[in-house]
């Protein structure tokens, strides 16, 4: 199932934070060869896990962690404004509406539905709190899944080269786009409003003309 | 209103403009609450003074599930959402009750810079329903209000660090650049060949780190502040 957990209420959830934490380690530092600190339970965390950020998983039946991305506002401290400021364009965006999404991570054994399951659960995330975009830092493999679907990001600026790349972009979904992460998901759109009002109360209901 | 808010030169201020707001939204109550990273506590708003005091006598800060249920959290809650089950937190909402507070409330806590958090409140006596449509009608609207009257609260903390310049990516000095040479945000996503649902992107920025309360305001405090050229 989806779960959208606060850091502080991972303490309750310790076997599926362990293997987010250690798929992290095995994807950023091992596949990826970034420079993130693991410590010796082989956990990948750095000081925006300490900020309380908002973590939206994909847990497998076994319990496990299948998938993960983690949000954070970008009205305070989050981590493209302190690390990928030089992909910024020069300056932080920084909006109520606009949450920073960053440390997007498949488990090895998290099944093929689980990036679109994770988009899915994102758009949920953005419709129910009244979000416009998601600001986010991502590589050239995830670059290719989030045009795959049909989310394409609008790159803010990119480093590195090939599979090394890292950009900084913003994305938002059109109802195209989440049609067909509903289709790629394997889940309907029901399942993840009840997973999503489990954590956050109802969904506003649709509107024609926001004020 | 957010006008007379951008004008606010004092704390004093924002104590009337919070009851102006309670009257804009058509709530019982508005409230305004921070703590800052060293402990430091303000509030102003429109809660019956004894019922502030009485908070403050009985240290319900330790106690209201609305603290500490949004506390180090950042996504606007009804108060449905938090837990009221405990002893305490039921003999708390009683007080609050009896104090006129509303048995409806929506919350959004914000986070500001050194730890800094505070929460914007509006509080009601209605029913579920009503108070459903009256929250997602006024949503988008509490949530740009309670971050503009956090940066306000900021702007008036006596000791605070002198902040670096808000500076504007070139993206939003082009988009603040051509809205204020008079165009549409069309013609603006277009010469910018970006769609108009990004443009909102830069220029919602440029406005949160004008303080402005509009896009009106932020056109005008970029040009007096030299940001942009036209």
């Amino acid at each position: 199932m989806i779960r959208f957990l606060y850091a502080d209420s991972l303490t309750t959830h310790s076997r599926l934070a362990a293997s987010m934490f250690q798929d992290r380690a095995k994807q950023f530092s091992e596949r990826l060869g970034w420079e993130v600190s693991v410590n010796a339970a082989g956990e990948e965390r750095d000081q925006y896990d300490a900020l309380n950020p908002l973590y939206v998983i994909w847990q497998r039946p076994d319990g496990l962690h299948g998938g993960s991305m983690r949000f954070l506002p970008t009205t305070a401290r989050c981590m493209t404004h302190e690390h990928f400021l030089h992909l910024s364009d020069g300056a932080p965006v920084q909006s109520p509406f606009v949450w920073e999404c960053t440390r997007f991570c498949l488990s090895q054994n998290g099944g093929p539905q689980t990036a679109a399951r994770l988009m899915l659960a994102g758009a949920a995330l953005m419709e129910g709190q009244s979000l416009t975009h998601f600001l986010g830092v991502f590589d050239a493999p995830m670059e290719r899944i989030y045009r795959q679907i049909g989310a394409s990001p609008e790159i803010l600026g990119s480093v590195g080269q090939g599979r090394s790349k890292t950009s900084l972009g913003l994305w938002s979904y059109t109802p195209a786009a989440k049609a067909r992460l509903v289709q790629k998901a394997e889940l309907s759109d029901a399942m993840m409003q009840h997973w999503y009002r489990r954590a956050f109360g109802a969904m506003p209901p649709p509107k024609s003309n926001a004020a | 209103m957010l006008e007379a808010l951008e004008q606010a030169s004092e704390l004093s201020e924002l104590q009337a403009l919070s009851e102006r707001l309670r009257d804009y939204f058509q709530v019982d109550h508005l409230v305004y609450h921070w703590v800052s990273g060293t402990g430091t506590q303000y509030g102003c708003g429109t809660y019956d003074p004894a019922w502030v005091e009485l908070y403050i006598e009985r240290d319900y800060l330790r106690i209201d599930p609305v603290v500490t249920g949004c506390f180090q959290r950042f996504h606007p809650v009804d108060w449905k959402m938090l837990d009221w089950s405990g002893k305490p937190a039921k003999a708390f909402q009683a007080e609050a009750l009896a104090h006129g507070v509303g048995n409806q409330g929506f919350s959004v806590p914000i986070r500001g810079p050194s730890g800094q958090f505070a929460l914007f409140t509006v509080s009601h006596h209605c029913d579920d329903a009503t108070w459903a449509s009256k929250v997602e009608a006024a949503r988008r609207e509490l949530i740009l209000v309670g971050h503009y009257f956090n940066q306000k609260a900021l702007e008036f903390e006596p000791d605070r660090a002198p902040e670096a310049a808000r500076a504007l990516s070139p993206r939003e000095v082009d988009a603040m650049t051509f809205l204020a040479m008079g165009y549409s945000r069309a013609q603006v996503a277009n010469t910018l060949s970006i769609s108009e649902h990004t443009l909102r992107v830069y220029i919602e920025s440029a406005r949160f780190k004008l303080g402005a309360a509009n896009t009106t305001h932020a056109v005008a405090r970029a040009l007096q502040h030299g940001l942009i050229i036209v």
